[in-house]
């Protein structure tokens, strides 16, 4: 009876997932916050294609150069480009006016990953693709109308999407296949899947800062948690002998 | 150090209520796995005052500062994110303690005489608490804490002819605002908390009055000279207990009850950490992802759904096609548990000696619970609307039936004394 | 359930176990608590050494600038004041600064790196008011015309922020540390290039 109703409580939690405006599969982002070099390439993307426009007002600048092994004055010499030392990243255009361009502010992104999930960011980054009928000229396949720009064209190319003529039911019909960019980018395209991937574990670490510190501190609370265990179980087992 | 003792006792009986509550309090010695929840609750609401009060050290009350703020204690403030990880993970576990508590409650009938008012006091918590969380939530003044209270606070809407001005009263402002921010706080930090001890008081109290049920629901307080000496509990107990009732089957509370306690309580603690430090937001379910973007009054989330434990009674609400008798069968949800000790016309209290329709109908509240806690996460669509109605159904039906059969019901022999 | 006697020293030595791990936790657990009082990132970040540019300080003059929340105060020092800084030092109470109140750097009589510039944290060390600057007209002692006056109690410090004998504060103003980077800026907070 009990075990039978701690199994519907456990299964109860995590089952009910959170719908986002697309609910289509997503490619898994293979991220890892200890890697810093893949952390410190994230930051740069971020600096120099993001940042423009979205802020990243709660996290600080000191503590990312910090946590990502860089030094101060190296981090503010190429990654920070307004003037305050530590203090919150700010963008470097107007949000009103920003406003009037995009029809919407541009959202901060300090916790994007926390409210998105990195698989929706790793994913999203990777599926912008030409589009005509749309103000700036591309669309996103999980993010239908998306009122930004391809930034990231100049290293990924032009993006557009990419159709076979096969069976389908007796019939041919175009059947989408994906995304494929023009060639024109500079990167190939596993480079620009591994830049993208950089840019998802930067905002994973950005939305929650001190996930290692507090995964190692876990380690240690539970270990000591169950030595109090054991010696609790040895306490009431040695009072117990009383009871008849 | 006994002259100390001495001293303070001639002037405040600390001596006497330690002996009366904790080394002295006959506790039944068949307590089982169900009967730690009370301590743990204890444990959980101390740990949610004492992080809740330095919570406040750092946050703002200001809508233009708030959620700024819980990022402040998040990233600036040594060790913040701790604290606050420890505050909202408390808050969901109280629940899981509570309604496990809640549901010992009903299995063993502690509800039924001589203890209804002890029933009481706990569904007074109860309701309390969901207030006390609900404006907690609000706190942080995210999309979910925005909309969530929007939704909630609109409820009151639907009470006929003072409903709208009933919402802008509590919300003292034509939407959410500041001023529903700043009331919120002030009723979260300090008077529901406030309300929360003294009922926590009183229901000890009430508890210790007539002292504790056990799984096979029978006294272990027998009326004064039934019993042989010899058949007597061996311990020492307070002559407050021992003067109207022989005791048997008991044992004091402390030590033998204190080091069991405190097995569960480090089992607890293992899984509690295990939450903060390993997944804080436990898939979404104990912070929710729109909760990481700032309140924005123009911009709804695309699914709002309240937090975990409050899921059951939301879906009681949407289950209703009817917006005013949906409001009034949540609340009737709650009210119907207050009235569970004269729905119960059973003698018999404990589930292990009672009908296998009895069984049944509780199995049947409890998957209904659990449920609608699914139905009220979901997004509303036509499959999960008719599964809500029939649980809902269910739901209500337990009390009915439990009512109706209860009278005449077909019981086993209950024992004397309780079992091994 | 065993019929053997109760070991009362197993007894024992669990309890004292169990209580010393327990106190333990109990001890772990106050300490968020208790570092969560301390500076956060950003009073830490606003705590941070201030530059003050000081090329264009006349002989004489006070400039101030704030750092960690209190005013600071950097005087060019004239050729008088530092002359009458001698007349002071039977009239001061420390005037060989022997109490703790600047870097070891500033332990002089004229209590800084350079005699002409003068540092020091504006803040009265009796009861936490700020004094004033009184370039002339300062007391009615012989040759001494400038130093500083609190105005809450009446406490007074010569041009060194030495305090003088029979007023209420206690010790010498306080030197916050501080170098001159260059001729024309000085940052308050660090001691040097590499603190």
């Amino acid at each position: 009876m009990i075990k039978r109703f701690l199994l519907a409580l456990a299964l109860l939690l995590p089952s009910v997932a959170f719908a986002a405006g697309y609910s289509g599969p997503l490619d898994k982002a293979n991220y890892d916050l200890r890697d810093k070099e893949s952390l410190q390439r994230g930051a740069q993307l971020y600096m120099n294609y993001c940042l423009a426009c979205h802020s990243m007002q709660y996290q600080r600048y000191s503590r990312t150069f910090d946590d990502l092994g860089i030094p101060q004055e190296l981090g503010e010499e190429l990654l920070q480009f307004t003037s305050e030392t530590g203090m919150h990243k700010t963008s470097a255009i107007d949000t009103d006016a920003a406003g009037e361009w995009f029809g919407l502010t541009p959202p901060d992104l300090t916790m994007v990953a926390r409210v998105r999930g990195p698989n929706w960011i790793y994913t999203y980054l990777r599926s912008f693709y030409a589009d005509d009928s749309r103000p700036f000229g591309v669309n996103n396949a999980i993010f239908e109308n998306v009122g930004m720009p391809h930034v990231l064209e100049e290293l990924q190319g032009t993006p557009r999407l990419a159709t076979e003529r096969r069976m389908v039911d007796g019939e041919m019909t175009d059947v989408s296949v994906g995304i494929r960019a023009d060639g024109n980018g500079t990167m190939s395209p596993e480079e620009f899947d591994q830049a993208m991937l950089d840019l998802t574990n930067f905002l994973v670490y950005t939305g929650e800062p001190m996930i290692l510190e507090r995964q190692r501190m876990g380690y240690f609370v539970i270990g000591f948690l169950i030595v109090l265990l054991i010696l609790t179980i040895l306490l009431k087992k040695e009072y117990w002998r009383d009871i008849k | 150090m006994s002259r100390i003792m001495n001293w303070i006792d001639q002037r405040l009986p600390v001596s006497n209520s330690l002996k009366l509550h904790v080394t002295q309090y006959p506790a039944p010695k068949n307590f089982n796995f169900w009967y730690l929840m009370g301590s743990l609750a204890l444990i959980v609401l101390v740990n949610q005052i004492v992080t809740g009060i330095w919570l406040t050290m750092s946050y703002n009350t200001d809508a233009a500062g708030a959620f700024a703020s819980i990022e402040y204690i998040m990233r600036d403030v040594e060790y913040g994110w701790l604290l606050r990880y420890m505050h909202s993970t408390g808050a969901s576990f109280f629940f899981i303690v509570v309604y496990l508590h809640m549901f010992r409650g009903l299995m063993y009938g502690s509800y039924q005489k001589p203890r209804e008012l002890l029933w009481i006091f706990g569904m007074l918590i109860f309701l309390v608490l969901m207030a006390e969380a609900f404006m907690g939530y609000m706190l942080p003044w995210g999309q979910m804490s925005f909309w969530g209270a929007q939704v909630i606070i609109s409820l009151f809407g639907a009470i006929p002819y003072v409903g709208d001005a009933l919402t802008t009263w509590i919300r003292g402002d034509f939407v959410i605002s500041g001023a529903t921010l700043n009331r919120f706080f002030a009723l979260h930090v300090i008077a529901l908390p406030l309300v929360i001890v003294i009922l926590v008081f009183l229901h000890l109290i009430a508890l210790h009055e007539v002292g504790s049920n056990n799984p096979d629901g029978v006294d272990t307080k027998k009326p004064k000279g039934s019993v042989p000496d010899e058949e007597k509990s061996p311990y020492e107990f307070h002559e407050r207990y021992t003067k109207k009732y022989d005791i048997v089957d008991s044992i004091p509370f402390h030590p033998y009850y204190t080091v069991k306690d405190l097995v569960g309580l480090s089992i607890f603690l293992i899984l509690f950490a295990a939450v903060i430090f390993f997944a804080p937001t436990m898939g979404g379910q104990f912070l929710e992802p729109p909760n990481f973007e700032a309140a924005d009054p123009m911009r709804t989330p695309e699914h709002i759904a309240p937090v975990w434990y409050f899921t059951p009674f939301y879906a009681i609400l949407a289950a209703v096609p009817n917006a005013v008798l949906g409001v009034v069968m949540m609340f009737l949800a709650i009210v119907v548990l207050f009235l569970v000790p004269w729905l119960d016309r059973s003698t018999v209290r404990s589930v292990r000696y009672r009908s296998k329709l009895h069984k049944a109908n509780l199995a049947m509240l409890v998957i209904s619970f659990i449920i609608l806690g699914f139905v009220g996460a979901l997004p509303p669509t036509e499959f999960w609307t008719v599964v809500g109605r029939i649980t809902t159904f269910t739901y209500f039906a337990f009390f009915a039936l439990l009512f109706i059969y209860s009278k005449n019901e077909k019981t086993k022999p209950v024992p004397e004394r309780v079992t091994k | 359930m065993s019929n053997a006697p109760v070991d009362k020293g197993r007894r024992r030595f669990l309890t004292v176990a169990t209580s010393v791990v327990g106190g333990a936790g109990a001890v772990a657990v106050a300490v968020p608590f208790i570092a969560s009082w301390n500076p956060s990132a950003r009073a830490r970040v606003a705590g941070a050494p201030v530059e003050m540019k000081i090329d264009k300080i006349e002989p004489g003059q006070l400039v101030r600038s704030e750092w960690r929340g209190s005013p600071v105060w950097v005087i060019r020092r004239s050729p008088e004041m530092l002359e009458q800084l001698s007349l002071t030092d039977d009239r001061v109470r420390d005037p060989d600064s022997n109490q703790p109140q600047q870097p070891e750097y500033a332990k002089n009589k004229h209590r800084s790196r350079d005699p002409e510039w003068f540092v020091a944290v504006g803040i009265c060390t009796h009861l936490g008011c700020s004094p004033q600057f009184l370039p002339r007209n300062f007391t009615n002692m012989d040759g001494i015309d400038s130093g500083f006056f609190c105005p809450c109690h009446g406490s007074r410090f010569d041009i060194a922020g030495r305090v003088f004998q029979g007023v209420p504060a206690p010790t010498n103003l306080v030197v916050p540390p501080h170098y001159f980077i260059d001729d024309a800026t000085v940052l308050i907070g660090q001691d040097g290039e590499t603190a």
